[in-house]
């Protein structure tokens, strides 16, 4: 069973109604306590970076979050927290993936909240299973994950590249909206839910 | 790539769509919920549901509207229309609308704009504008276009911008309804002043009226309302139609 860890940050309707559409069952966590209760964690989030983290560091669950060894996936600004630091507040994130969370730059060109849907190209990681190379989904975002060899499974191009998904062992995060992106985000959400530990 | 959004408009007034809409699979063509989910399977890249709910007092079956088109819908969708306050878009974030709308309110207080950005996120705050030429100036319109306002409508989206709405919705009321195609030479002079996405709106008749507005301005989408529903130009077949002059589309 998936937990999403219930931190204050925005509103996860969406992100719940695509996991009762796909069967999964899912609950909250709002303790340390709660995160043995569940196989698959989700790290939701939307708005202010730097607001975000503070939120999840009043709950107390960031040293049990980094500890886990079970499948964790960070939607969105969800993906920003695991990453080392943000340009949004400039703000300390998770440090889980060690990579840079930065502004779009309007000087080349783009307009920003880069808004819509982008392709992506992936590495054939077990989250992307079942999901064609170059297929879209849905992104809504200023800020990105800049791109690093290493940890990028999937990248997609804004005025550069840049990563559209991470994985560090167990930690996995995506910025585009899974819950947003039709079938190909459905199917990333159901492979999150097969991943063993 | 960033793809080129095709975004159909649905109104909705007291909870169920208005306007005829004759899809021929559709069991009820009142019900927003099916009707947002044959979009969707059509391949729509967004919605945007206008809300013309007279009464405040109503305003509970939208939010039940809201929540039930986002348990169905697997793409993104914006409800606009009577919303005034940082607690009215609050309620409708909340029940699963990924982005709000706002026209007439913003004219009359734009400092709505800033709170609703400050308060979710710009991503979330669409300007929507309704614009008329009067005397060869283009002027910001509330009310349908039946009331002018003192503003002139580029100024306006640009201060717009600078107060926190992350996209602009622009309808040309001289185009809407006539179906001889979009406004270019404003989309494209607004496009160009601004660093937000612009939604087209106004004009729709054929598939070569998308070409254009996507050719000739940088409006990073387009909004239509009756070609869509009397399926006049069916989804998947626009969709093509703009990938052979190389416009990014997702298919």
């Amino acid at each position: 069973m998936i937990g999403i860890i219930n931190y204050g940050a925005g509103n996860i309707f969406s992100l719940t109604s695509a996991l009762e559409r796909l069967k999964l069952p899912y609950g909250m966590v709002n303790n340390e306590a709660d995160l043995e209760k569940y196989t698959h964690i989700i790290i939701p989030g939307v708005g202010h970076a730097g607001t975000a983290m503070r939120k999840l560091e009043q709950t107390g669950l960031v040293g049990p979050l980094k500890a886990l060894k079970k499948p964790v996936l960070g939607i969105c600004v969800g993906m920003q927290l695991i990453t080392a630091h943000s340009e949004e507040g400039n703000a300390d994130m998770m440090n889980i993936v060690p990579v840079k969370t930065r502004l779009f730059n309007k000087d080349q060109g783009i307009k920003i909240p880069h808004m819509g849907w982008n392709n992506i190209e992936h590495k054939n990681n077990p989250l992307f299973e079942g999901v064609e190379n170059g297929a879209q989904f849905y992104f809504v975002h200023s800020y990105f994950i800049e791109y690093n060899p290493i940890f990028d499974i999937a990248a997609a191009n804004y005025g550069m590249p840049f990563s559209a998904a991470v994985q560090k062992g167990n930690f996995y995060g995506v910025q585009f909206h899974p819950e947003k992106s039709g079938i190909a985000g459905e199917r990333l959400l159901k492979n999150f839910s097969n991943l063993k530990q | 790539m960033l793809s080129k959004r095709i975004i159909p408009c649905l109104d909705v007034k007291d909870g169920r769509t208005v306007k005829g809409i004759n899809f021929v699979e559709l069991r009820d063509a009142g019900d927003p919920v099916e009707l947002a989910w044959q979009y969707a399977e059509q391949g729509a890249d967004e919605l945007v549901f206008l809300d013309i709910t007279a009464t405040h007092e109503r305003r509970g079956t939208t939010i039940e509207m809201v929540k039930s088109v986002a348990r169905q819908l697997n793409i993104p969708f914006t409800i606009g229309g009577g919303i005034r306050s940082v607690a009215d878009a609050e309620a409708l974030l909340n029940s699963g609308a990924d982005k709000i709308s706002i026209n007439s309110a913003a004219v009359m207080n734009p400092a709505l704009i800033e709170e609703l950005a400050k308060a979710f996120g710009v991503q979330f705050v669409v300007l929507a504008v309704d614009t008329k030429l009067v005397d060869g100036r283009n002027m910001v319109h509330l009310n349908g276009g039946r009331l002018i306002t003192e503003l002139e409508t580029e100024d306006w989206i640009r201060r717009a911008e600078g107060l926190g709405a992350g996209e602009i919705l622009l309808t040309s009321m001289d185009h809407d309804g006539t179906k001889n195609g979009f406004d270019c030479s404003l989309l494209e002079k607004v496009a160009e002043s601004i660093n937000i996405p612009v939604i087209a709106s106004g004009g729709a008749g054929k598939i070569e009226h998308f070409t254009e507005v996507f050719l000739k301005t940088g409006v990073d989408a387009a909004l239509a309302a009756s070609v869509f529903h009397y399926s006049e130009i069916p989804i998947p077949y626009l969709k093509q139609e703009l990938k052979k002059h190389n416009i990014p589309v997702r298919l």
